[in-house]
């Protein structure tokens, strides 16, 4: 069991160490922060001074280094847009992607597992249809188009929410929470519909499909049989079971949930990591960039880390495998 | 007795606490945050805008843009190279201590430092010293006729604050602590800075205790930075806002049939313009190889007639450029009407100017453009290129962010360009210097990208510089004016013009450097 975790914590630095090298050497394509920060009419001695003092002309794989060595003692520098510390600014951000994509999850789920169960009982219902049609839409439609035409029919031609923005925010500790204000609340319904629909869609699919595969299965016909209420042997017997890989999924949909809130970000100014990050981008401010995407793969790593160890727990076929292949 | 201290008590409490008559918020957006509140640190558009109303200067512009005094009443020379500035009394920072000849000289000195930014606006200050509390003297290292333009952008701030904040210095970006002066500000403006969250919003208050006579109405100013282009119209339409800086210019005529947005257009000072590799003996990116076509006058001339100005107006801006044959904005001062036409527009012409030149089937060439820098810049190289295909020239159009581009063509690594200058001093000889003077040190030619060279030329950007006599000067502006034009050093377009996107019940004065004065603002 050690050494398997070992293995597989082995396995999460070296994946992380590759996102940085590839990360850093496309830096270098983004541009040149330099620019930004001495505006136009800078002297060419201004931009050497600067380009020299923020190490920008060392080769990628020296500035990386440097990055890791620092990263390592805990300091990941200076945004060159904002001029403060990295670490800060995630810590600030953190929380308003964290509760967006956890609400965007949250909604998925209590959407999609109803009416996923709902097209899987009543296939030929014309809400069935209904469903089905939305969700077709949900998985084809580009985030941003969803996210404008929320904004277009609940803010502009209703009235009823604001088209951006966290509204107002407590403070607990170092964490920021919308939670907790009317304004807040309102705030956070598009954005958490619009990261959540695409989500919401997949785990209806998934249930509707799951569930019809287990209404076929010999168990749901002995039950039957033995005159339990439709109730019990829906949401008793056949829904507990398909819930088993719609869980896995979700954990799994939640890492790209945080990374994919990027798009759903920008288009409603959340003040969120990946909002900071195209912010970051259109500056070429490779500090923020850096950290963003370590970030990132770090949560990518860990949640499949987390899953892949409940999976070992859980199937004790893996443990024999294991076993087995290391006896030969 | 009693009675009568108790009605003085209730009298000064209600002085004190009425509230403003009528408390008017302004909240605006634009696409990106301001950057930081350090008057020294970024040179930046939208940046030196907002802390114009944080951080006074000596002298300012007015709305017709000429300098007026500010912080100094008066100033007098009594040397060419000695300016002697008198200065207002009586005026305090947001702190409450007062502003002195102190706070003058070591503004004046933190805007030098090694880490400031703005070190363009100190060329030519030699030393600033304090005569009295109330005079102070800047001496120059030759005589400077732009001095006064430069002190427009050099911002005031209390010596004692920064002293006492540990920031005498503008950020220096190797230190790992974050700047106390990039996110708390002490002016002397109209408006006071009340809180900051970096790209979540910035609240201004109007300052009780300025000194000077408020021109708008607005007691707070909420800035957000909207960086998606459909949520920042969405967010004025639904009434979220009530400002937008950069409407997306697709939009600009859906907006005005509205009738709940009003468009304030203004010619900005910034003039788009092509620029040509004269320079090299044989261009990076071209199929002639052995020699440049860019170096034969008649080329140049060829791309001038080749191009159809009225048409990329129309048809790529919708109406947002005023059409030009010179290389400054009216607003610049040595603008000239006379030297401002173009050649016009004929496709024969320049067909028989390329054969003339000895090219009668074109040539190849690639065209560096920006994407996101200048109105519909992408588009406007589109238009150009086949405007060009017309007349042989084949153009590959090779557009980038601006974060790539600039680094590209500043190296001179191009052989055609799209360029866009403002000018912030608002005097011709930024925009001569920068952009037609010979390649050399202390910002000559900085800009001159395709690496135009003309004696005569530069011998009129020298005198230029140190010329003092306004009417000798101005003859001799419009001397290398007529010489650009004559070379053809550049193609100009246009001058841009900036709409800006309100509500109908806000009122505002449009800018040509593309500035928002908040103590211009009427909100009904």
């Amino acid at each position: 069991m050690l050494a398997f975790v070992l293995r597989r914590i082995l396995q999460a630095a070296i994946v992380m160490l590759a996102v940085g090298l590839i990360a850093f050497s496309l830096f270098r394509f983004v541009g040149d922060p330099v620019v930004f920060m001495l505006g136009q009419d800078a002297t060419p001695e201004d931009r050497a001074r600067m380009t020299e003092m923020l190490g920008l002309d060392q080769p990628f794989y020296v500035q990386y280094w440097d990055y890791l060595a620092r990263a390592v003692r805990g300091e990941f520098g200076m945004s060159l847009r904002q001029l403060r510390p990295v670490s800060t600014l995630m810590v600030e951000r953190l929380p308003a992607t964290l509760e967006l994509s956890f609400v965007a999850a949250l909604f998925a789920l209590a959407v999609g597992i109803p009416m996923g169960v709902y097209t899987a009982l009543r296939r030929n219902s014309w809400l069935s249809t209904v469903f089905l049609t939305v969700s077709l839409i949900g998985v084809s439609l580009p985030t941003f188009l969803i996210g404008i035409l929320l904004i277009l029919v609940f803010a502009v031609q209703l009235g009823w929410l604001p088209s951006f923005g966290r509204g107002e925010t407590v403070a607990i500790g170092w964490w920021t929470t919308g939670l907790l204000t009317t304004s807040g609340l309102k705030a956070l319904i598009l954005p958490a519909i619009t990261l959540g629909l695409f989500q919401m869609t997949l785990i209806m699919r998934l249930v509707r499909s799951e569930m019809l595969e287990v209404l076929r299965t010999d168990y749901i016909k002995f039950a039957r049989a033995r005159g339990l209420s439709d109730r019990a042997v829906h949401f008793g017997h056949a829904l507990k079971n398909t819930l088993v890989p719609v869980i896995t999924i979700t954990g799994l949909q939640l890492g790209a949930i945080i990374a994919f809130a990027i798009i759903t970000e920008t288009v409603f100014q959340w003040p969120g990591m990946g909002l900071l990050f195209i912010q970051s981008v259109t500056f070429a401010d490779v500090p923020v960039m850096g950290a963003y995407l370590m970030l990132i793969a770090l949560f990518f790593v860990i949640i499949n880390l987390v899953v892949d160890l409940l999976y070992y727990a859980v199937d004790p076929r893996l443990r024999i495998d294991r076993a087995a292949a290391a006896g030969h | 007795m009693k009675r009568f201290a108790l009605a003085a008590a209730l009298l000064a409490a209600t002085l004190i606490a009425v509230p403003p008559a009528d408390a008017k918020t302004f909240r605006w957006a634009s696409q990106g945050d301001i950057l930081t509140m350090d008057p020294h640190s970024q040179n930046e558009a939208l940046n030196n805008g907002v802390l114009a109303d944080v951080y006074e200067t000596l002298v300012t512009r007015d709305k017709q843009l000429k300098v007026v005094p500010l912080l100094a009443v008066s100033w007098t020379q009594p040397k060419p190279t000695v300016w002697r500035f008198v200065l207002r009394k009586d005026v305090k920072f947001h702190d409450g201590t007062p502003f002195t000849a102190d706070d003058v000289v070591f503004s004046m000195q933190r805007a030098q430092a090694p880490s400031s930014n703005f070190q363009i606006y100190t060329q030519g200050i030699d030393k600033v010293r304090k005569v009295d509390d109330y005079t102070v003297e800047i001496e120059t290292k030759g005589p400077n006729p732009v001095l006064l333009d430069q002190l427009t952008e050099l911002r005031i701030m209390s010596k004692a604050w920064a002293e006492k904040n540990k920031v005498t210095a503008p950020q220096n970006f190797i230190q790992k602590e974050e700047t106390y002066s990039a996110r708390n500000a002490n002016g002397t403006g109209p408006y006071m800075l009340k809180s900051r969250e970096t790209d979540v919003r910035t609240v201004f208050v109007a300052n009780p205790n300025w000194w000077g006579k408020r021109e708008g109405n607005v007691t707070e100013v909420i800035y957000t930075p909207v960086k998606s282009d459909a949520t920042r119209v969405a967010a004025l339409l639904s009434g979220e806002l009530d400002f937008v800086l950069d409407p997306p210019p697709q939009d600009i005529a859906r907006l005005k049939s509205g009738g709940k947005i009003k468009i304030l257009e203004g010619n900005e000072n910034r003039t788009i313009f092509l620029g040509m590799d004269q320079h090299r003996d044989e261009l990076l990116y071209s199929d002639v190889k052995g020699k440049n076509p860019f170096k034969d006058l008649r080329v140049r001339q060829a791309v001038y007639y080749a191009i159809d100005e009225a048409a990329i107006q129309k048809n790529v801006m919708r109406g947002l450029a005023l059409p030009t044959g010179s290389i400054v904005a009216p607003q610049v001062r040595g603008y000239s009407k006379e030297l401002d036409k173009r050649l016009p527009h004929d496709s024969a012409k320049a067909k028989q100017l390329l054969a003339e030149a000895g090219y009668p089937n074109g040539f190849e060439v690639t065209l560096d453009c920006p994407n996101n820098r200048y109105i519909n810049d992408e588009r406007i190289c589109q238009a150009v290129a086949g405007m060009l295909a017309q007349v042989g020239i084949r153009v590959k159009l090779n557009a980038m962010p601006r974060a790539t581009y600039f680094p590209k063509i500043q190296k001179f690594d191009t052989s055609m360009y799209l360029l866009g200058w403002g000018v912030p001093t608002f005097d011709a000889l930024y925009s001569l210097q920068s952009l037609a003077r010979t390649v050399g040190p202390g910002g000559d030619g900085n800009f001159n990208l395709g690496r135009y060279s003309n004696p005569q030329m530069d011998a009129r950007v020298e005198r230029i510089k140190t010329e003092t006599d306004r009417a000798v000067r101005d003859r001799i502006i419009g001397e290398a004016l007529a010489i650009h034009n004559q070379d053809v050093a550049h193609v100009p377009l246009h001058h841009q013009v900036i709409p800006w996107a309100m509500k109908a019940n806000v009122d505002a004065v449009h800018r040509a450097d593309n500035r928002v004065t908040m103590n211009w603002v009427t909100v009904k």
